[in-house]
């Protein structure tokens, strides 16, 4: 081999892996690796969080003046589409496809998911979902917020909403089969001595998050084809004004999209408790809480959707057990954020980048936890329903949570992902850019909504200049603090160090096979034989 | 039961959570208007949809019977009743075109060409026949994609891919035909029966 000149004689220059193992567009298109499929996923999500962002900055920009410098119409465009991409083809997909898609495998001893080729198919769907709503975006886009409520969406609507709709419809299914997977592979898979007991907490989370995925999913892909017909053939299903029900939408979108909310956070919360534990080098406090908070989570998440109703004309007693049953999800929750804080307390804390993200998480996660709250009290929501404090409490959570869990995982991992190791120097003040950034976009948020602004209007009194001005500068922040992992991850790519398999001295099994891993996993199944996170007194960091 | 079949079952979940939303749908619309939707049992054809409830429970026992002769590598019996259950599946798909066609003949189809006999129920009645439009057709979709499955089923009995050993696939596609035929026993009595009280 003519790379053998350049390398150190212990370290072989050019070990097989998954991402050497066959070169060529068909390699990849076509592969059944989960880890390859994993990589296609993190390249189709990468993509649209700057389609999302995009839109973002646009509308931020339009809201330095009270107003506004678009249209009214471009706006409602503006902001509608950057929900759809983030929620159905950022959020939903990013932490389950890439991540846990490349690692569940790999954490309970198999050589691939069940079903490698439906695991391949699911890419595709995203894929092709992905196209019918861009397609919707570049002829001008939709105007109906990411929530497509009827009968605005199904009769008023003057923008191109069945696309938008059939590409979430699409998207739905590549999310349908991406859970079905990891349910079997965790039921099926696990090698010799992987009891539940021992399965990581990320698979425990993505576990649950696969159950959503299962039983929510299928009731959007329903909802939005009933509101397919509805448009095209206007049967009345949705139209008040003859017989149907635009309530009964509300109920059918919410009965998905609020456990999609935990979708998008659980397999976050698995990301940190893997990240908490090996950056204080102590298991995780109170394990079998942790991943029951999880199943807990997940069960849950079906019961509380109508709390997004509570001023849509629900029946008071209804709204009321919603309530209590809202205020329910917080002990999982807090479950969760209190074993956490457990497992660094007389741990041996290190500051490494993913540990950063893991902070972020935390403070910023407890913050739109909390002010979730405030939103499933009744009259609390009553008059905050509507305002900048929803998009203030969500984005906490799904950014600062959310966003922040995938970039901690990203960095935890990317060593084995890609076998190179990014620059530390610059991961961080990357972290800190963010959580400033952030911080700096959506708190101000908080005040808006309690003094009163609603959400999603173009223009809105001077009074509240100063805090949008704020808002829209700690957006262009968080801006550059999301470009600057994007340019070292794909500088570290040809030009990182490498990393071995251990660079973090962390447990399990990713990260006893090489960096990046062969295309199989392990040359023989792995026995196990320890509990999850088996980290011993402090013992010295393997480089 | 190994993955391919409990990949099979959280499938089918997945698709009793899919119909369910049309069910939820109809739940709501049938305690909302309830005379309405009565009202036009008279134009559903009892007949034709229990000839279509026996053809299908009949399916379901040729299709178990293929699945117990794969367990036991009889080739020719897993042939003749996958070929029976795809004749059933067919005549099933026959019968719901004549239904769909009589509807057109009536105006009976919703957002289209819909003209019903009591102006007072127009509009809710439109409601029943968009939905009995879209579980119907639903469902015969997931028709004609299991007959789709059984051809497939049917080219790999012949060549002799199936044995006492390995029969996952066609206990597979077993599963999904149950299934596809449970959603219709669930739907003939919604939508066929409501008006015809004694």
């Amino acid at each position: 081999m003519a790379t053998i000149a350049h390398g150190t004689p212990e370290i072989a220059a050019e070990e097989v892996n998954y991402l050497n193992v066959e070169h060529g567009w068909k390699s990849w298109l076509l592969t059944t690796d989960h880890k390859r499929i994993a990589f296609l996923y993190l390249i189709s999500i990468t993509a649209m969080f700057f389609v999302g962002g995009a839109m973002a900055v646009l509308f931020r920009i339009n809201l330095l003046q009270p107003e506004g410098i678009f249209s009214a119409e471009t706006y409602n465009r503006l902001f509608s589409m950057h929900g759809i991409v983030m929620v159905f083809f950022f959020l939903v997909p990013s932490i389950p496809a890439t991540l846990a898609n490349f690692l569940i495998p790999i954490m309970v001893g198999a050589k691939d998911l069940a079903f490698p080729r439906v695991n391949l198919l699911s890419w595709y769907l995203y894929i092709f979902g992905a196209i019918f709503t861009l397609y919707a975006v570049i002829r001008g886009g939709v105007d109906t917020g990411w929530t497509f409520y009827a009968p605005y969406s199904s009769t008023y609507s003057n923008s191109y909403v069945l696309s938008a709709a059939m590409g979430v419809f699409i998207a739905g299914f590549s999310s349908i089969l991406t859970g079905l997977n990891f349910i079997v592979t965790v039921h099926k898979m696990r090698a010799p001595g992987m009891t539940w007991g021992r399965l990581p907490l990320f698979v425990w989370a993505n576990y649950g998050t696969g159950l959503i995925q299962v039983l929510g999913t299928p009731v959007l892909a329903i909802t939005l084809l009933l509101l397919f017909f509805e448009r095209v053939a206007h049967v009345g299903i949705f139209d008040p004004n003859i017989g149907g029900d635009p309530i009964l939408f509300q109920h059918l979108f919410w009965f998905y999209s609020h456990p999609a909310v935990y979708i998008m956070i659980l397999p976050g919360m698995g990301v940190i408790s893997e990240i908490v534990a090996c950056f204080s080098r102590k298991r995780v406090f109170g394990y079998n809480f942790v991943a029951f908070s999880s199943m807990g989570i997940a069960v849950l998440s079906f019961v509380v959707w109508g709390h997004h109703m509570f001023v849509t004309g629900e029946a008071m007693y209804t709204s009321v057990a919603f309530s209590f049953l809202s205020f329910m999800v917080a002990v999982p929750s807090a479950i969760k954020v209190f074993n956490w804080t457990a497992t660094m307390y007389k741990g041996s804390v290190s500051f490494d980048t993913p540990m950063l993200y893991c902070f972020g998480f935390i403070g910023l996660f407890t913050i739109g936890g909390l002010t979730g709250l405030f939103l499933a009290a009744l009259a609390t929501d009553v008059a905050t329903h509507g305002t900048y404090f929803i998009v203030a409490h969500f984005h906490y959570v799904m950014v600062g949570g959310m966003v922040m869990a995938f970039l901690g995982g990203l960095h935890f991992w990317w060593p084995k992902i890609t076998g190179r190791l990014y620059p530390e120097a610059w991961a961080k003040f990357a972290a800190l850019i963010i959580f400033i950034g952030f911080n700096l976009t959506f708190f101000p948020q908080f005040i808006l909504g309690y003094l009163g602004m609603p959400r999603r209007y173009h223009a809105y009194p001077p009074e509240f200049q100063a805090l949008n001005v704020l808002s829209t500068a700690g957006a262009s922040i968080l801006g550059i603090g999301y470009l600057i992992p994007m340019i070292y991850f794909v500088w570290s790519l040809k030009a990182g160090p490498k990393a071995g398999p251990n660079p973090w001295g962390a447990t399990g099994l990713e990260w006893e096979i090489q960096s990046p891993p062969t295309t199989f996993n392990f040359d023989e199944t792995p026995t196990v034989t320890k509990e999850a996170y088996d980290y011993g007194p402090v013992e010295e960091i393997v480089g | 039961m190994d993955a391919s079949m409990l990949g099979m079952w959280t499938f089918l979940i997945t698709e009793v959570l899919f119909f369910g939303g049309m069910f939820a749908a109809y739940a709501v619309y049938r305690n909302m208007y309830p005379a309405a939707f009565a009202s036009t049992s008279k134009f559903m054809d009892v007949i034709l949809g229990g000839t279509n409830t026996a053809v299908l429970i009949c399916s379901s026992l040729t299709m178990v019977l293929a699945v117990r002769a794969a367990q036991l590598s009889k080739r020719r019996d897993l042939i003749l009743f996958t070929i029976l259950t795809m004749i059933f599946g067919t005549a099933f798909l026959v019968i719901k075109a004549f239904e769909y066609h009589s509807k057109w003949v009536e105006h009976l189809i919703p957002g289209f060409d819909f003209q019903y006999d009591e102006p007072r129920y127009q509009h809710n009645a439109q409601i029943l026949f968009f939905l009995y439009f879209c579980m119907t057709g639903m469902h015969a979709l997931h028709m004609i994609v299991g007959l789709g499955l059984l051809t497939y089923l049917l080219v790999q009995s012949v060549r002799r891919v199936f044995n006492a050993d390995y029969f996952a696939p066609v206990e597979m596609i077993g599963l999904y035909w149950h299934f596809v035929d449970v959603v219709w026993i669930f739907l003939f009595p919604l939508l066929y029966l409501i008006g015809h009280r004694r």
